[in-house]
């Protein structure tokens, strides 16, 4: 099943990667990479177990079994702060923002964060002005150059999911983990979104979590399906639409 | 530019305004009497210890119930190191005073950030309760009924300022003002620096703080420890004020007195638990204005209702109903404490009170019942 990939290290890897809570098996023996230079997109129904693989390779949760291994390193159990700093930078399913502070100043926390911080937390000066520079630049990327002022609570559901977007990229992350980033767009923003993360697959490792199946196909180099906590299927998404297993046990005969 | 100072003074006048406070304060005591300058030490001590709660409560999110503990202890620190009968200069006792309540907010910090909300109140709570029983119950600074000390001097190596007895209140009341001051000045400072950012970004939302790369611990507990250290300052003030400690500096009811200034003069804002101290020390002195004036007795007596007037004016003399009264009034009244009470509209569009730009209008309408 295996098509041409990357024969380079990957980018982020897990090796037999596992998750309980209690007696429920929520991840069980997931293997995958993600490499540089490809969309990975996980797919699988409601309960698969997606998003609690997300929160472990982000730091939220901790394995309860496996290894993850980022550039080689390895990083299972570390927090989600030292994820970040290490390059794995996450945007979350359900809109987690500052509400009550500025656009600019969400972004702007998000350069800070992996930048000056832990060093120099109350040097001002040119390097504050670099960090606002960089977060105004990150916000034109997502296309919200014209929002920096406003407060982030007010900005509609769908611009939300563009800033959500902006904070992760604006810690220069070398993985991206994308939960549900097009949840509750509408058609244009996600046409523009689906031009961004086109792009940024070429430059980072991506993960794509995503229910869209139409966009899913449109723009994965590579699919992995999960079911029940664990990996189903993985492969070109060519491979995946003609694959008799994954049609009956989520596609619902889609393809 | 976007600043997102949302603890600061939005607006000229604001800030006009708040200097006019201090100038005020500042002319107490040449020209009130000497009970009153006795009572505005003491309420600017109140603040400068809800004021350094505030950067926890206000400012990072963390509610915490033993901070009347580093205050005590700075107290007490005086008092440990201060000879029987020669008072130490200001320069020694501040300093100890400062860095002993700093210790120790480092050490129950340390600990008590590892928790969080109720959990983190119920063990500061604890540690403050059991730094009030360490005082409390043994002979190390005179037990349950506490300790006179020798008060701290003003001397500037070598030389000392003379002081009579009539001139010490108001050195004191001045020392302490400078404090208040300075302190929040400071307070504005950090506020304004990336470190404060930070602290803001903890009390919207730390769980995405952490998602993006900030050890929020880390900064918590940095803000622990400043916040003790500045409850030292008052700690050191009060016993230089009263050359008295006792082991009610340190227990809970103090801590509590402190969250109760900050709800009054307002969450939302840096002065606004100074603001609620000097509301909240007048409000103590209520009860005595009631019973040299009987206002209720007299006014019911005038248009007849005499009955009435006996059966209120016992209650209005009653120190705690009637404070707590009041706080039930501003809390439910005004959500944002006395702070939150602006200039009525006309007035402001009338003199433009607004800072200019920074600001676009949608974001304007959102802060504009907060004045």
């Amino acid at each position: 099943m295996a098509d041409a990939r990357p024969t380079s290290r990957p980018m982020l890897a897990t090796h037999a990667l596992a998750r309980h809570f209690g007696g429920l098996v929520a991840v069980r023996d997931v293997s995958i990479a993600l490499h540089r230079g490809e969309l990975h997109a996980v797919i699988g129904p409601n309960g698969a177990g997606k998003t609690t693989l997300v929160n472990m390779l982000s730091g939220e949760i901790r394995p309860t079994a496996g290894r993850i291994e980022l550039d080689g390193r390895e990083v299972a159990g570390e927090p989600a702060w030292r994820m970040t700093r290490a390059g794995v930078g996450r945007s979350f399913q359900r809109t987690n923002i500052f509400p009550t502070l500025p656009v600019l100043e969400n972004v702007r926390l998000a350069v800070q964060a992996v930048s000056t911080a832990p060093v120099r937390p109350f040097h001002r000066g040119p390097s504050h002005q670099g960090l606002i520079d960089k977060a105004q630049a990150t916000l034109q990327r997502v296309g919200l150059g014209g929002t920096a002022d406003r407060l982030a609570g007010a900005l509609s559901h769908g611009e939300q999911r563009q800033l959500e977007i902006a904070m992760t990229l604006a810690g220069d992350p070398k993985v991206l983990l994308l939960d549900e980033p097009l949840a509750g767009m509408g058609p244009e923003e996600s046409e523009r979104l689906t031009g961004l993360l086109q792009g940024l697959a070429r430059e980072h490792a991506v993960l794509l979590i995503e229910h869209d199946m139409d966009f899913v196909f449109a723009v994965a180099d590579w699919m992995t399906v999960m079911a029940e906590g664990t990996v189903l299927a993985e492969g070109k998404p060519s491979a995946i639409r003609a694959n008799t297993a994954v049609q009956e046990a989520y596609l619902g005969g889609h393809a | 530019m976007t600043q997102a100072r949302s603890m600061l003074p939005r607006t000229r006048y604001g800030r006009i305004g708040l200097a006019l406070g201090a100038l005020l304060l500042a002319l107490v005591p040449p020209f009130a009497p000497s009970y009153y300058t006795e009572l505005g030490t003491y309420a600017m001590i109140s603040a400068m210890l809800a004021l350094s709660l505030q950067l926890l409560v206000g400012c990072t999110g963390l509610v915490s119930l033993g901070h009347a503990a580093f205050y005590g202890l700075a107290a007490y620190t005086v008092y440990l190191i201060t000879p029987a009968n020669q008072g130490l200069s200001i320069l020694i006792t501040l300093p100890a005073a400062v860095i002993a309540a700093g210790l120790a907010a480092l050490l129950v910090g340390s600990l008590s950030l590892r928790t969080k909300g109720f959990f983190f109140l119920m063990v500061t709570l604890a540690f403050g309760q059991m730094m009030f029983f360490l005082f409390h119950d043994t002979k190390l600074g005179g037990g349950t009924d506490g300790a006179f000390l020798s008060r701290p001097i003003l001397s500037l190596f070598g030389w000392e300022m003379q002081l009579n007895r009539r001139q010490r209140p108001m050195a004191t009341y001045y020392v302490a003002l400078g404090l208040l001051v300075a302190m929040y000045v400071g307070l504005v400072l950090l506020l304004r620096s990336l470190f404060g950012r930070v602290l803001e970004g903890i009390r919207v939302n730390e769980h995405r703080m952490q998602a993006l790369g900030f050890n929020t611990y880390r900064y918590k507990l940095a803000a622990f420890v400043i916040a003790g250290l500045l409850a030292g300052v008052a700690g050191h003030m009060w016993a230089m004020h009263r050359g008295f400690v006792n082991p009610e500096l340190i227990g809970w009811h103090r801590s509590a007195e402190a969250l109760l200034m900050i709800l009054l003069g307002g969450l939302g804002t840096l002065h606004g638990p100074i603001v609620g101290a000097l509301a909240y020390t007048g409000l103590t002195e209520l009860p005595q204005v009631m019973e040299e004036w009987k206002p209720f007795a007299s006014i019911f007596n005038s248009i007849g209702l005499p009955k009435v007037g006996a059966f209120l004016q016992p209650l209005s003399e009653r120190k705690l109903l009637l404070e707590g009264i009041v706080i039930l009034l501003v809390v439910l009244v005004l959500p944002k404490g006395l702070s939150g009470i602006g200039m009525p509209r006309w007035l402001r569009d009338r003199i433009g009170g607004r800072a200019p730009a920074r600001m676009t209008p949608a974001s304007a309408a959102e802060v504009r019942p907060n004045g």
